[in-house]
Parts: C-alpha cells; structure tokens; sequence
C-alpha cells in the first residue's frame, strides 16, 4: 500500500504509540487527584507541556491541551472575538480558503453581528502582509490566516503577517495544523499571538491538539465545568494522547530538516511527472509549498473515480471533488485560487510521508497516467475539447 | 463498511457499454460539468427495440456504475419498457446506492428517457 494522504492523518509513531501505551497501562490516575497515582499524572501533563512549548518557543503556561485542531481554532477565535467586543471592536480578517474549523466559526460570528473580511489568495494560493495591513481598521479584533494551506499546501508569510498585526496591535491567530512538525515554527521569531495545533498531523494519534496562547492573551472557555488547563478547558485530560503529542512532536522536530529534504525530492519529482500529464495544472505555488504535498488538477475527469481506481492500485490519496466533499460544489479552497467548477471536481492531493521512496513516486505518477488517460477515453467533456466543441481550460 | 456496494464496484470497474455509437438514432446528454456529472448515451433503435446502447461519462464512481447499469437494463429491451426505466430500478439494480448518491442514477434516468426523446423527434414516432 502507498499511502499518500498524510495531510488527511499520519500514522502514529512507534516512539508515540510506546508512549501512550505506557501510560495508559501505567499511569491511569487522575490528574487532578493529590495522591501519588494522580500526581504522576500530572507530572506527565506538565513534562508534555513543557516540551511541546520548547519545540515552538513558547512558555509551558502558554499551551493549552484541547481535543485537537478544530477545538483549537474555535476557542481562539472566539477568545479573540470577544476580547474584541469588549473593546467594540468587531471586525476579522481571514482569507477565503482556511479551514472550515476557522470558516464556519467565523460565519457563526458574522450572524453574531461581526464583521469578516476573507482576503483574496490569488492563483499561486499565498496572502501578501500588504493586502492583511491595508484590511485593518481601527475595529479589528482579530486576524486568522493559516500557516500552510490543507489542501494546496501552500506556506503564507506569517511572520511577515504576524509582524504588520503587532505593529497594528491587533491579534494574529495561526491554524498551524499542517505545518507544526513539519516545518520550522518560533511563535516569537514569528509574530504569532494565538497557534492552533493536531497531534495526528505529525503522527501523533487522534483526538488531541493544543492552542498556543501568547502570555496576557485571556482565553474564552468552549467547555464549562472543572478547574483543568488552568480554567480555559474543562474535562479531565486525555493523559495518554498528550503524553504520546510530546513524544510524536520531539521526534519529528528533531528530524524536521531531514525528513522536509527527502519530502521535497519527492514532491518535486512528483510534480514533474505528473505534469507530463497534457491538460493539468499544479494548485498553489510551485515552491512555496508544504514538502509532502501535491496537488494537480486533470481536465476531462472526476476526482471520486481517480480516487477509487488508484485505490484499486494500492495508492491513498484524495481529491477536492464534490462527490468527495459531500455536496455539490467541489473544494472551496480550489475555487479560491480561481479554478472554476468543471476542472475543481478533477482534483488530487497527494500528500506525501518519509515512508515512501522514490520508486514509489514513479509507481504513482505512473498509475495516475494510466488512470486519467482511462477516465478521459470514456468522458464526453474530454470528447468535446478534443474535438474542438469546448476550449481547454487548462 | 465499504463506500459502495460490490456490484457498484463492479460496474465501476468494468462498466458495460462503454462508447460511442457513430449510426446511433437516439441521443441524449444530460447535467453538467459544473455539478461534476455528465452522462451522454446512445441508443441505436431498430423494430422498436434496443439494439445497441452505448454511454459516456464523466463524473464519480456510482455515476460510472448507473450509467453502465441503466445500459445493461435496456439493452435488447423493447422501447415501451424503457420507458418504464426509473432511477429506483436502476439503483435496486446495484443493491443500492448511497443516499447522496441518488441523483447518480436519477441522471441515468434523464439520460436514457432524453435519448428516446431524441430518438422520437428524429422518427416522429411516439413511444408509449
């Protein structure tokens, strides 16, 4: 099997899974509890703490333990949101392809009386600090751009970002969760105020994450209920997925410019192969891209069927077509950098991990000829433009 | 649980009556590629019955698999029992579609009931 949708999940670490079978096994107390067995809990959360700060040069008291990216990314926003409204400052600057983590928290706001503003990505898929600068005004509370793009890849320039957001004084959240592990992060070097994070994103498992939140940043509770996280985030903690969060994020910090070299050769060759391919196109910007990820759009076919025949030839991957997305408008991150519907719905992410080799990579660009020629030889759009009846696109 | 059930895949796989037929006499094409699904089928209809069926498409998996289904169900048949083709029918056909993925085989439908328009208009005979 070639899995190659480590943008969707990764596997979690041999190191990550000791670590959270240790403690599962060994260390079941309850944090909160004064005796010995529950202390030893919380030395573990403490210990986790500490290092997953290092790694992103934070202090421990500013991380919080949440349930993983999407918590992550609603409790800052709605922290910033109403840390804003106390001030009468209610206006949000985002862009138009974050996560739906990001977006749908922000719609919720608009109908709360917020006001959004999503700014253009452009056809390379990348925010300039100019455009973020010339959208503050005096009522923004808050500006959310995402590290790295989940579906494109592409790395904005946060710090750059981050630093016209300081000078402006308005907060600067990043939704990090594609980049934490994968690429270099300093939350100082980097101008970044709030830092939304995912364990499984860096093969640490499932189901937890954390939010950064710069010192003197007061946070908004999503859940009500115990002193845990210092207050912000009630609920006993997951011990075990924040043990094993550590020990996945110490490892792929240590072999972070390693594994982004030998995942850039990769994609690299993947992308030129693939753009063999007549009638394709990259998404997002060629360099200024995720190591791990591609993602290519083939005119005259639908992604569900690339999908399900690569499949059939052992390859994971994924695609941004509506048939995959569950509605009838393919990727909004696709129509964002302004490919129209007929070509969004032929999308493919492949998004790469240190397992795979190079002939692994021949393997797929190989089998996605095959079955794009194989779709296109039965598709009346790819009849049409070949006959000259509708122009190509691409 | 798979996504699909296997004779879904099976017709994904290896549709049936894959092509183009260059003397077809009914023609028709239906959705479109904003939605990410079209369907053109070509019937080629002698004595009021289909000879020959042949389809096209571009879209998802199941709507690969309704398209060579509905092919298969009428494929000989009479053209007064193609006019009884319904997507259930063709969905029933592949032990079921998911629900979101109904309107693969209500495209089927429109297909082959537009390529017997077709077919009506060019002959200006009515089928019953």
């Amino acid at each position: 099997m070639i899995y190659a949708d480590n943008a969707a999940t990764t596997k979690l670490s041999e190191a990550a899974l000791c670590t959270m079978t240790d403690l599962l096994r060994e260390v079941w107390g309850n944090p909160s509890s004064l005796y010995t067995h529950g202390q030893e809990a919380k030395e573990v959360l403490e210990k986790a703490r500490e290092e997953i700060a290092a790694v992103i040069g934070a202090s421990p008291r500013e991380i919080t333990f949440t349930s993983g990216g999407s918590e992550a990314d609603n409790q800052a926003i709605r922290s910033a949101a109403e840390r804003g409204r106390i001030k009468g400052k209610k206006h949000i600057i985002s862009t138009a392809f974050e996560h739906h983590a990001v977006l749908h928290t922000l719609e919720k706001l608009r109908k709360e009386g917020y006001e959004i503003t999503l700014l253009d990505v452009h056809e390379n898929g990348l925010v300039t600090p100019e455009e973020v600068g010339a959208a503050i005004r005096e009522d923004t509370c808050l500006v959310t751009i995402m590290t790295a793009n989940n579906e494109i890849g592409t790395i904005q320039p946060i710090r750059e970002i981050g630093a016209v957001c300081r000078a402006r004084g308005v907060l600067f959240h990043t939704d990090a969760v594609q980049a934490v592990g994968h690429i270099p992060l300093n939350v100082a070097d980097d101008n970044i105020d709030l830092l939304s994070a995912s364990a499984h994103k860096f093969h640490g498992p499932k189901g937890v994450g954390f939010l950064y939140a710069r010192k003197g940043i007061l946070l908004s509770n999503l859940i009500e209920g115990g002193a845990q996280e210092r207050g912000k985030r009630a609920g006993t903690e997951n011990v075990p997925g924040i043990g094993a969060m550590a020990t996945a994020l110490k490892e792929a910090n240590a072999n972070m410019a390693q594994n982004a070299a030998y995942l850039t050769k990769l994609r690299d060759r993947l992308i030129a192969g693939l753009k063999e391919i007549p009638h394709s196109a990259l998404n997002g910007d060629e360099k200024r891209r995720l190591p791990g990820n591609v993602n290519f759009c083939f005119e005259g076919i639908e992604g569900e069927s690339l999908l399900l025949l690569l499949d059939d030839k052992g390859i994971q991957a994924s695609s941004g077509s509506a048939c995959t997305s569950g509605s009838l408008d393919p990727s909004h991150v696709l129509l964002a950098i302004g490919r129209v519907h007929d070509v969004a719905h032929g999308s493919l992410r492949l998004s790469l991990g240190e397992d795979l080799s190079e002939e692994d990579i021949d393997y797929i660009i190989r089998s996605v000829k095959e079955v794009v020629t194989y779709l296109r030889g039965f598709s009346p759009i790819w009849r049409d433009l070949m006959s000259g009846k509708k122009e190509f696109i691409l | 649980m798979a996504l699909y059930s296997e004779k879904v895949m099976d017709h994904f796989r290896n549709p049936r009556n894959v092509g183009v037929i260059e003397d077809a006499n009914g023609i028709g094409e239906v959705g479109n590629a904003k939605c990410g699904d079209i369907m053109k089928m070509y019937l080629k209809i002698e004595d009021d019955i289909v000879k020959d069926v042949k389809f096209e498409t571009f879209g998802c998996g199941s709507a690969i698999a309704s398209s060579s289904m509905a092919t298969e169900l009428i494929k000989g048949q009479p053209l007064s029992e193609v006019r009884k083709l319904t997507n259930k029918a063709v969905a029933e056909a592949l032990d079921g579609l998911p629900d979101y993925k109904m309107h693969c085989s209500v495209l089927a439908e429109e297909a082959i009931q537009s390529a017997l328009a077709d077919y009506e208009k060019r002959t200006g005979k009515h089928v019953e």
